[in-house]
């Protein structure tokens, strides 16, 4: 090592390190070092075993990587008007929610262990718990998982365990993103799974009946499905439930608003992606994966679970509880690996359900309905445009289009929208077909605007 | 403390939405909707940021307590790295943007980060290539682990076994066993570490893989590591680096050249970024040339004319880990504290990381007993055994360690050690808050001796008292629900 | 506080034969070690078992424990009421706290089993 460079730097400039020179001294002194050599604290690494390289650029100032580093953010678009979804929306999160975010008690903090040094983020947890059951009517939430595919496959794992059954339906309205994250994961297992393609946009009744049966563990259903479509379940789960085979319903939240919630139509496990309640793009992460089930379930569920209980003195408290079922504890017998999470997205999710409050989740999901509506008639009159209506949608619709749609976005790009998502990528048989989302963000005047710009790039 | 649904009240709402300017009703078949609106709470926001704010409270924080929690690497987290994280040009970036025709020339900025995040990763852990998507340090373990087996599928081989020493992390026969392989675990000798002897017993072509931790979680350094690779890759097994204590090793040796195959990484814990109160995190997972072709997809890539895509066509590949390219507001910032420490800095962590452990450890040493007294890296495990015997147990020296404004250090793991307290002070403490420590934990020594009754009423000055662990398991009270609508 | 009419596994398992049934639970020692009882997972009756397969969990707030089958058969009732009162296997480990009976098939893996004076050894043997 260069010693030299170390001292051309001094000491806690850039590494956060606090010690002075003499404090250096001084540690290595107690610790019977006579040296004053930083490198004779590694005498437990053999010599034949050191870095053969290290070959890093030096530091720079905070100055120098900020000028870097917004030399690369320039490089990204992020001022279209983009109806891109997808599963993953451009929704508006109030100014509250980053500002209790950023109290560093709050995210320099690490899990829970210890309760009564954690209470902070153990009752936010159990409220977050809460919110979700409310939003989705199911008895039982954990602390978050990674995302809504993990989600998904930590949903079709616990399914498998609770009937003791390996064969999983998977209905094609399904995000094809966590499709493809499940048969990944599950290379290894002896699982069958059974893909069930949609019929005009919803789940496909009589397709289902037919490979549903009493060596099917699960169906995986998704409402509103990747086409935006919404259904009502309640027919299937009776007919998986009389086969013995559990439902997973994955959801939207902010749709839950709105649409009939997992449990009124009958699901046992309900997953979905929180990015929507407040947690930036961020260009795929960090989001929040979340699970709830029924009360019966609960020890059967994945990851951290936050209980309220009392203190010593009979005060309310909060702590981590069901831990048995956690990797630290059972290792290879866990009901799952996971250990960190997405607490501090949890936490997002939340003060964000706290702000819109009962009222308005339910603005926000009519909002996105109506102003989606809006969309669907606005590009249905754009000549050779065919917006598929066969079944209702929440805020998200396919659009056939006369010409490639890969080119048409490509043109729109230059005009400054984010067109939209083309289906052929994940379906090739929707090579013509496109997907288009509407928040409550996009106003009237971009839907016109992108219309208008719509029609001039197929045509002129 | 009061619930957020006990200050909510009819009729509030806390947020502001935009204006409807579609004339649009929304008409849908009722069997559509939900029948009762979704019981969230109707707070203001002046009530909402004042319960968030009071909550915030009652947590300790790294910025606000010394928190030397074993194998976490609970070191300081720059606020640079935090602003830049903001900027709108990531924050509002879309993922699938770069999947768009002509998309990727949008996001050439973010595919830059992650391109030079897996070089810099790379040299740092002396491995091939690396993958960002895996969002936690368990979630690249599975990933590894997958990629294991899907090698070994590749090559014909037919392999059960995962093994691993009785020391390392839960996680890591937790990811082996949902990966699909039988975990065995290998006993530690006398001085720590993985026993040489049980292990070549163990190890034989039916093995798939050996899960280390290196340093392993006693803070210790197996000399005989690059002889524990060897055999393994004689049988033709790979050898799996938990990464999480890669804080005690930056420049001074890497995993690639002890003869590691696949290695994952907590950026969360070794590159500075924010633990979150358990997440996000992140986990990148590095392997060797030869692994290489069975990284998760999408990659990204350099192309001839300095711009970058991505790229999904890898055959081999095990295939979608993640939905995206994995938590990249936490790479963000971890590439901002690589920037900022570079080579030096970085040597610099490792050493005053060791320094700090090995400076606590020999003070501590004269008032608790050190079953394994090695020379320790950037941890070291205590026993508090020698006060159990007078009923101050581990778990009460934690408590009393709350009362005087310190978190308490990892207890009762790793399991091999009775009574464990697994210390690890990071290199972000100066020398007056470890003195501070030292006297604190000689003091609670003493009234351990004295008065080890007083220890059973710890902590006394916390948001709360002991919590009744047995009453939340028993009444699984884990949502409050007791509204109208349930 | 080893009941004398019992016998015992190296699992800390007891068993109490009733004619052709038996009916087992956890012991005394056993109970102690694991602390406050949360939950208790147990077979469905009619279940088929053999000897050390995992009969049932036990669980306490840091820990599972498996309660392993002592003998072969098949479950013919299970204590559904530590449902709901866990407690009940530390409060009365040899009484209510039995967890369930089982029909045993071959009566000859009794001898196999230790007796009460065994078993006092055995747990002086292990606590050291």
């Amino acid at each position: 090592m260069n010693n030299e460079l170390k001292v051309v730097h001094g000491v806690g400039k850039m590494s956060y390190i606090p010690h002075s020179k003499e404090d250096r001294t001084e540690m290595l002194k107690a610790i019977g070092i006579k040296s004053t050599d930083m490198a004779d604290l590694f005498k437990c690494i053999p010599e034949k075993l050191r870095a053969r390289s290290f070959d890093l650029p030096s530091g720079m100032s905070e100055l120098e990587v900020d000028k870097t580093l917004r030399r690369l953010a320039k490089k990204n678009a992020t001022d279209l008007i983009t109806f891109v979804g997808g599963g993953f929306y451009d929704h508006y999160t109030p100014a509250a929610v980053d500002a209790v975010v950023s109290r560093s008690e709050f995210y320099t903090a690490y899990t829970p262990y210890q309760p009564e040094a954690s209470q902070g983020t153990l009752q936010a947890i159990y409220e977050y718990q809460s919110c979700i059951c409310h939003l989705t009517e199911m008895e039982v939430s954990n602390a978050s998982l990674y995302d809504g595919g993990t989600a998904l496959y930590e949903a079709a794992m616990m399914a498998m365990r609770i009937t003791g059954r390996n064969k999983i339906l998977m209905d094609g309205g399904v995000n094809p993103i966590y499709r493809k994250m499940l048969e990944s994961y599950t290379s290894n297992l002896s699982i069958e799974f059974v893909e069930i393609p949609v019929c005009h946009g919803q789940s496909h009744r009589d397709e289902i009946e037919k490979y549903l049966d009493d060596k099917t563990a699960a169906i995986i259903l998704q409402n509103p499905n990747f086409f935006g479509v919404i259904d009502d379940h309640t027919d299937i789960s009776e007919m998986c439930h009389a086969k013995g085979a559990l439902v997973i319903e994955s959801v939207y939240p902010v749709s839950l608003g709105m649409l009939k919630t997992p449990r009124e139509m009958g699901a046992d496990i309900t997953t979905g992606e929180g990015q929507s309640l407040g947690i930036p793009l961020s260009f795929g992460g960090p989001y929040l994966g979340f699970i709830a089930t029924k009360k019966e379930y609960a020890r059967k569920m994945p990851g951290r679970i936050v209980g309220a209980t009392v203190d010593n003195e009979g005060r309310r408290a909060f702590v981590l509880t069901l831990q048995t079922r956690e990797q630290h504890i059972r290792r290879e017998k866990a009901t799952s690996n996971i250990c960190s999470n997405e607490a501090l997205c949890a936490l997002r999710a939340l003060v964000y359900m706290c702000l819109t409050g009962r009222g308005g989740i339910k603005m926000v999901a009519r909002l996105c309905m109506e102003k989606t509506e809006y969309a669907k008639k606005k590009l249905s009159k754009v000549k050779g445009v065919e917006v598929k209506t066969s079944s209702p949608t929440f805020n998200e619709f396919v659009i056939r289009l006369p010409k490639d749609p890969n080119e048409i976005i490509g043109k729109l790009i230059d005009k400054g929208f984010a067109a939209g998502f083309p289906l052929g990528r994940y379906y090739p048989d929707m090579e013509d077909y496109m997907l288009i989302a509407v928040t409550e963000k996009r106003t009237k005047e971009d839907i016109d605007r992108f219309a208008e710009a719509l029609e001039e790039v197929l045509w002129n | 403390m009061e619930l957020i649904f006990e200050r909510s009240r009819k009729g509030k709402i806390g947020g502001t939405l935009p204006l409807k300017d579609v004339n649009e009703e929304v008409k849908v078949d009722p069997a559509y909707l939900r029948s009762r609106d979704a019981q969230l709470p109707c707070v203001s926001e002046p009530e909402v940021v004042r319960h968030f704010t009071r909550l915030s409270n009652m947590n300790f924080g790294v910025d606000s307590h010394f928190y030397p929690l074993g194998s976490c690497t609970m070191k300081y987290n720059p606020k640079f790295t935090e602003k830049i994280a903001l900027l709108e040009e990531f924050t509002a970036l879309h993922p699938l943007q770069p999947q768009l025709l002509k998309g990727a020339k949008l996001t050439q900025g973010a595919l830059e980060i992650i391109y030079n995040l897996e070089a810099v990763l790379s040299e740092i852990t002396g491995m091939a290539e690396y993958s960002t998507h895996p969002m936690a340090g368990a979630h690249g373990e599975l990933t590894g682990v997958m990629m294991i087996a899907a090698y070994h599928r590749h090559k014909g081989n037919v392999r059960k076994h995962i093994l691993i020493p009785d020391s390392g992390h839960g996680t890591n026969p937790a990811s082996a066993s949902i990966a699909g392989y039988e975990v065995k675990a290998i006993p530690s000798n006398a001085d720590g570490v993985m026993d040489l002897e049980e292990f070549k017993k163990t190890l034989n072509e039916e093995v798939a893989a050996v899960m280390l931790t290196c340093p392993n979680t006693l803070g210790v350094f197996n000399p005989h590591i690059k002889d524990i690779a060897d055999l393994t890759h004689e049988v033709g097994a790979l050898m799996y680096y938990d990464g999480a204590n890669l804080n005690a090793i930056m420049g001074k040796t890497r995993p690639g050249d002890l003869g590691f195959d696949v290695v994952h990484l907590n950026l969360h814990k070794t590159f500075a970024t924010p633990h979150g109160g358990g997440g996000p995190g992140a986990g990148p997972v590095g392997v060797t040339k030869e692994l290489a072709p069975f990284l998760p997809v999408s990659r990204v890539v350099k192309k001839d004319d300095g711009t970058f895509e991505l790229d999904y066509d890898e055959p081999l590949s095990i295939g979608y880990i993640a939905p995206f390219y994995g938590n990249f507001g936490v790479l963000l910032k971890a590439y901002a504290y690589i920037l900022l420490l570079g080579k030096e800095g970085l040597i610099e962590v490792s050493e005053n990381a060791v320094l700090n452990a090995n400076y606590l450890k020999v003070a501590l040493s004269k008032y608790y007993d050190l079953p394994y007294d090695k020379n320790c890296l950037h941890e070291f495990v205590l026993s508090v055994s020698r006060q159990a015997e007078k009923g101050v147990r581990a778990v009460d020296m934690a408590k009393a360690l709350i009362d005087k404004g310190i978190h308490p250090p990892t207890i009762y793991f790793p399991m091999i050690v009775k009574e464990a307290m697994m210390v690890e002070p990071t290199e972000t403490e100066s020398r007056e808050t470890l003195d501070h420590f030292i006297d604190v934990m000689k003091y609670l020594a003493e009234l351990a001796e004295k008065e080890p009754e007083l220890f059973k009423d710890f902590p006394k000055t916390a948001p709360v008292g002991r919590v009744d662990e047995v009453k939340a398991a028993k009444d699984m009270d884990v949502a409050c629900l007791n509204d109208d609508s349930l | 506080m080893i009941p004398g009419e019992l016998k015992y596994t190296k699992e800390h398992e007891w068993v109490r034969m009733e004619e052709n049934e038996v009916v087992i639970g956890i012991t005394d020692h056993a109970q102690s070690q694991l602390g406050d009882i949360t939950f208790v997972e147990l077979p469905d009756a009619g279940k088929d078992v053999k000897q050390s397969d995992s009969l049932a969990t036990v669980e306490s707030v840091k820990a599972a424990s498996d309660i392993y089958a002592p003998l072969s058969g098949k479950v013919t009732e299970v204590n559904t009421s530590l449902q709901d009162t866990p407690e009940m296997i530390n409060q009365s480990p040899y009484g209510d706290g039995w967890v369930c009976r089982v029909d045993v098939g071959d009566k000859t893996e009794l001898d196999g089993l230790m007796d009460a004076a065994a078993y006092e050894e055995f747990i002086k043997g292990t606590s050291s």
